[in-house]
């Protein structure tokens, strides 16, 4: 799938849960959101889009919770 | 033309829980205080003869008919008008009134055509029966006086006629319009003798302000309005009760059937979600059920371009089902999915979800609802916890401050709309918020308060600002926050929500909304007793959709608008069943009654009932398959009754996808726009051809009950099951029932939901051990989730922005004549009212352009461009232009763009930056469109005619 829009994707998830002062459960809420309802390959695609392709246009707490869906995996 | 006569008790119901003792012809009655001495007699049994009485309306008291002896009382009162008292004495029949009504009968008929035998109302007339009641044998007048016997018949409405000549001017019809309707299009014009119901200023009924719900032709006693269909195939034999299938109210019908066709659809006075309304798609459009255009044999091609050839419903199956096993061994399990559809039964879309979970073994399954109400079902159930609305239609009749937000009710609900006005003209007050100017800002005796007529996508910051007021105001309800919600959540959601950034006087520049009429909108809603909130896909389709959700649920928490009567968080779904659709497990991270796939315990439990494993990883959702295809890993689909070549957003990027799909199969009644880049087609069966359940917007489960055979031979149901046998995945159901009792054992809000339990009457789930008769109200002490969860709502603007090169912000909604992509509507007479999508553009912004109303504008977005004729308004508010989606030719989607919401990804429908200019001929994508259409039906065609040869 489209690296790129995956990106965006979890951007606006992010963009939510900015809103969270506690930046521990501001990046388990993006994980957890996208683990909710993303098929694997979506979430293992955009690890690999942004390891691939660096972290241009990716969030501070959407890069947050990349590293932790890499950790996870 | 009414259909019942005897069982009509006359007046309406008294809701009084006092009771008064009267004695009607020597029986004695018990009624609510209230009751009309009529209606008492009809409790007790007794028949009243009456014309102008009848139980949907207000009593009149014109025709003169019911009249009756009370003692101790002078003269002879009318029974409709005079309320039952205790120890009242009342005699229905004496000489007296015998002869009194005969000659108030007599002179009814002296100006009635006395054609019963050639009238289309013969056998169904109350002016026929009065006279044969009250023992009318002659008529000493004549017919040589002056009289109506030759009022011109208005025959322009496509539905009903209206024959001035046969009315008896009880002015039912203008009531209806009125009390039922709401619409004040009808009207009695002059006095006396001259008399006449009038449609408008004498306008004719198709050229006046009549909405055709058909109000006025069920409460007519005589022939003056009768359905053409009646007029054309005389009254019906039979009736079957059903659920209508349009729009999320739900209501129910009786199908008035002879022989095998319908002849009309009578809306059921026993229906709660209706209580007997109905409107012009539900009442009239069911025509489509046997249009022409109606697929009615299974068809398969090899590639898109090629002929459709005709084949066995066994042959088209197994094709499908190999082409599927080819795709998943080609390119994996996970290659193939598909989507159920809102407008099938819940017993449809269960079986599909099932199909692909335990045939396919996986979870690439999705629904409609991915587009318009998927929010609701995130926002709700992170909230108050459950994916549901809080109440029942009947709610509305207690409110005392409605806000309407995003929703358009008069023209997508207007049933509901019709309750809802209803209940304003009792003086409950109304709050608008949205960008456009709806009917019900300023309609017949009906005015909203404040009209929050805000910039589209602005939704979050619009009720972050009213939270704001009524917190920092301290209007909210302290008591019901601290008994009913979590106090960690409100103590985080009100240092967000307290800031000076929520408040309206920040927030006025990116709203448009003078913060003084959004503090007085927050003031009246926080102060009521019952506030009420009804929303849409104005709501919803939004990058925030889900944002907003949240924002509405924390609204009715701060307010303690939770429930009771008059209260609650109300969606106003779109398609009949997208409330059953989304219970039913068509998501593609959860199974059904809203249970994710990775509790162990619920997976199993289906497992068992199974025989498979299921995968507790969420599969694609539609815009991830679209996504997918586009690379090679989702290359197979299965359609069941929907259209997301029309109705889904950035057309190209979706007919693209399709094309690049090695197998769609669809399953539908039309061709539709998706069919066209299909490789399979099973016929579908309407609703008219099968059984099974709808589930409406205040979670009412109701019974569609098969009409009529269904014209391809099988009902959906039946399609997938052998879809699934050929895949290997064995299902042996033979009838629905058995479907809905599987879904009762899985599911702990439908454990109650039975076909012989819905044959009492429609039940709203849960439906259980707790609550054997349903829930009509949820969360009355306390919530699913134990205690409601405040959620911070921070408004993040869309990235859909205007700019120079695209200063107008296009929006888009519905109409009341046409239903969602048109498939049905279109091929109706409902044409008459709307036979094209336009563009709304507001004055200033037309002049700007040099744009008139019918003047072909291009409209050019990010996503792509297209044309339609103008039409010129100030319903729109400068900078805003609107369009609807009916016509797939308008290509509204080929514009919408690929933004979606943060949570659900339904898409932004309702905002898309556009420029808008004067052009001359089609725009490229309409010339493309027209040329595949053209293709396509060539293709068609070729099947049929290979048939014949």
């Amino acid at each position: 799938m489209d690296g790129v829009q995956l990106v965006r994707m979890i951007n606006d998830i992010s963009n939510f849960f900015s809103s969270e002062e506690d930046q521990e459960i501001a990046v388990a809420g993006v994980v957890g959101h996208i683990t909710k309802f993303w098929n694997p390959r979506m979430r293992r695609q955009l690890v690999e889009y942004v390891n691939e392709s660096g972290v241009g246009g990716l969030s501070d707490l959407g890069q947050l919770a990349v590293n932790k869906l890499e950790q996870a995996h | 033309m009414s259909t019942t006569v005897w069982r009509d008790l006359g007046t309406p119901e008294s809701p009084s829980e006092n009771f008064v003792d009267l004695l009607v012809d020597g029986v004695p009655v018990s009624v609510p205080e209230g009751t009309s001495v009529l209606r008492a007699a009809s409790e007790a049994g007794l028949s009243i003869p009456k014309l102008c009485a009848t139980e949907s309306l207000e009593a009149f008291g014109s025709c003169r008919l019911c009249l009756v002896e009370i003692e101790g009382r002078r003269g002879y009162p009318a029974s409709c008008t005079t309320p039952a008292e205790s120890g009242m004495v009342v005699r229905t029949q004496t000489d007296k009134l015998a002869k009194i009504r005969r000659e108030v009968m007599e002179l009814y008929i002296s100006d009635h055509p006395l054609d019963c035998l050639t009238c289309s109302a013969n056998g169904d007339c109350e002016l026929q029966d009065m006279a044969g009641v009250v023992g009318l044998r002659d008529v000493r007048y004549g017919v040589s006086g002056e009289n109506h016997l030759d009022a011109k018949k208005d025959e322009s409405n496509p539905y009903f006629t209206f024959d001035a000549s046969k009315c008896i001017v009880c002015s039912r019809c203008v009531r209806a319009c009125e009390e039922t309707q709401g619409t004040f299009a009808l009207t009695i014009d002059g006095r006396g003798f001259g008399s006449t119901v009038s449609a408008g200023q004498k306008e004719s009924f198709l050229g006046s302000e009549c909405v055709s719900c058909g109000a006025c032709v069920s409460a007519c006693p005589t022939a003056t309005l009768m359905e053409k269909s009646v007029i054309e195939k005389g009254i019906p034999e039979r009736s079957v009760k059903t659920t209508c299938a349009y729009c999320g109210v739900g209501c129910s019908f009786k199908a008035e059937v002879k022989g095998n066709d319908v002849v009309r659809m009578v809306p059921d006075s026993d229906g709660k979600a209706n209580r007997g309304h109905s409107c012009v798609k539900g009442r009239f459009a069911f025509g489509y059920a046997t249009h022409k255009d109606r697929i009615t044999k299974p068809m398969i091609r090899n590639k898109i371009t090629d002929p459709w050839k005709e084949v066995s419903w066994d042959e088209a199956v197994s094709y499908a089902a190999s082409q599927f096993k080819m795709i998943q061994k080609k390119y994996g399990k996970t290659a193939v999915g598909g989507i159920t559809s809102s407008r099938c039964t819940n017993e449809e879309t269960y079986l599909v979800q099932k199909l692909i979970r335990a045939a396919f073994g996986n979870n690439n399954v999705d629904t409609c609802a991915r587009v318009c109400h998927s929010p609701t079902g995130y926002g709700l159930k992170a909230t108050l916890g459950e994916s549901a609305g809080t109440q029942d239609f009947d709610s509305v009749m207690h409110t005392d401050v409605a806000i309407v937000i995003g929703a358009n009710p008069t023209d997508g609900h207007p049933v509901f709309a019709s309750r809802l006005k209803k209940r304003l003209r009792q003086g409950a007050k109304l709050i608008v918020v949205d960008p456009r100017k709806i009917d019900l800002v300023d309609g017949p005796h009906v005015k909203a308060s404040h009209h929050l007529k805000l910039m589209p996508g602005t939704n979050v910051a619009i009720v972050n600002s009213i939270a704001h007021v009524i917190y920092t105001e301290e209007l909210h309800d302290v008591e019901f926050i601290k008994e009913r919600c979590d106090a960690t959540q409100f103590g985080k959601w009100v240092s967000f929500i307290g800031q000076d950034r929520n408040s309206p006087e920040e927030l006025e520049t990116i709203t448009g909304v003078p913060a003084n009429e959004v503090r007085e909108a927050a003031r009246l809603y926080a102060s009521c007793k019952n506030g009420a909130i009804y929303y849409g896909l104005g709501v919803t389709e939004h990058s925030q959709g889900s944002t907003m959700v949240l924002g509405i649920a924390n609204l009715a928490m701060l307010t303690g608008n939770i429930g009771r009567p008059g209260v609650g968080v109300n969606p106003l779904r779109g398609q009949n069943n997208v409330q059953g659709a989304c219970d039913m497990g068509s998501f593609p991270h959860e199974l059904p009654g809203y249970r994710h796939l990775s509790d162990s315990v619920t997976r199993e439990l289906f497992e068992r009932e199974w025989n498979v494993s299921i995968d507790p990883e969420p599969g694609f959702r539609i815009p991830n398959m679209l996504d997918a295809a586009h690379s090679n890993e989702f290359m197979g689909i299965y359609v069941q009754g929907e259209d997301i070549a029309q109705s889904d957003p950035n057309t190209q990027h979706v007919t693209s996808a399709l094309e690049a799909m090695e197998c769609v199969v669809v399953q539908d009644i039309f061709l539709n726009e998706t069919a066209k880049y299909a490789h399979v087609i099973l016929p579908g069966a309407s609703f008219l051809e099968k059984d099974g359940t709808f589930t409406n917007a205040e979670r009412r489960i109701s019974r569609i009950r098969k009409v009529m055979e269904p014209l391809a031979g099988k009902a959906d149901w039946e399609a997938t099951v052998m879809l699934s046998n050929a895949l290997g995945y064995p299902m042996d159901y033979t009838h629905p029932s058995q479907i809905m009792d599987e879904i009762a054992r899985l599911t702990p809000t439908f454990t109650g939901v039975s076909y012989e339990k819905l044959d009492e009457g429609s039940i709203q789930w849960p439906c259980n051990d707790e609550a054997p008769d349903g829930t009509p109200i949820m969360h009355i002490s306390e919530f699913v989730i134990g205690k409601g969860r405040f959620v911070i709502t921070e408004y993040v603007p869309t990235s859909e922005r205007t700019t120079r090169k695209f200063p107008l912000i296009l929006t888009t909604g519905r109409i009341l004549s046409q239903y969602n992509v048109g498939a049905q509507t279109r091929r109706t007479e409902n044409v008459a009212w709307h036979d094209e999508d336009r563009l709304e553009i507001h004055p200033s912004d037309a002049e700007l352009r040099g744009v008139k109303s019918d003047d072909w504008v291009g409209i050019r977005s990010r996503a792509g461009e297209t044309v339609l004729r103008a039409y010129v308004t100030d319903r729109v508010q400068p900078g805003v232009v609107y369009t609807t989606f009916h016509f797939p030719e308008s290509g509204a989607n080929v514009i919408t763009t690929d933004n979606s919401d943060w949570a659900t990804n339904c898409p932004e429908f309702k905002v898309t930056a556009v420029q808008v200019e004067p052009v001359t001929q089609p725009a490229e994508w309409q010339k493309q469109f027209q040329e595949f259409n053209e293709q396509q039906l060539d293709l068609l065609a070729q099947a049929t005619e290979s048939e014949r040869v």
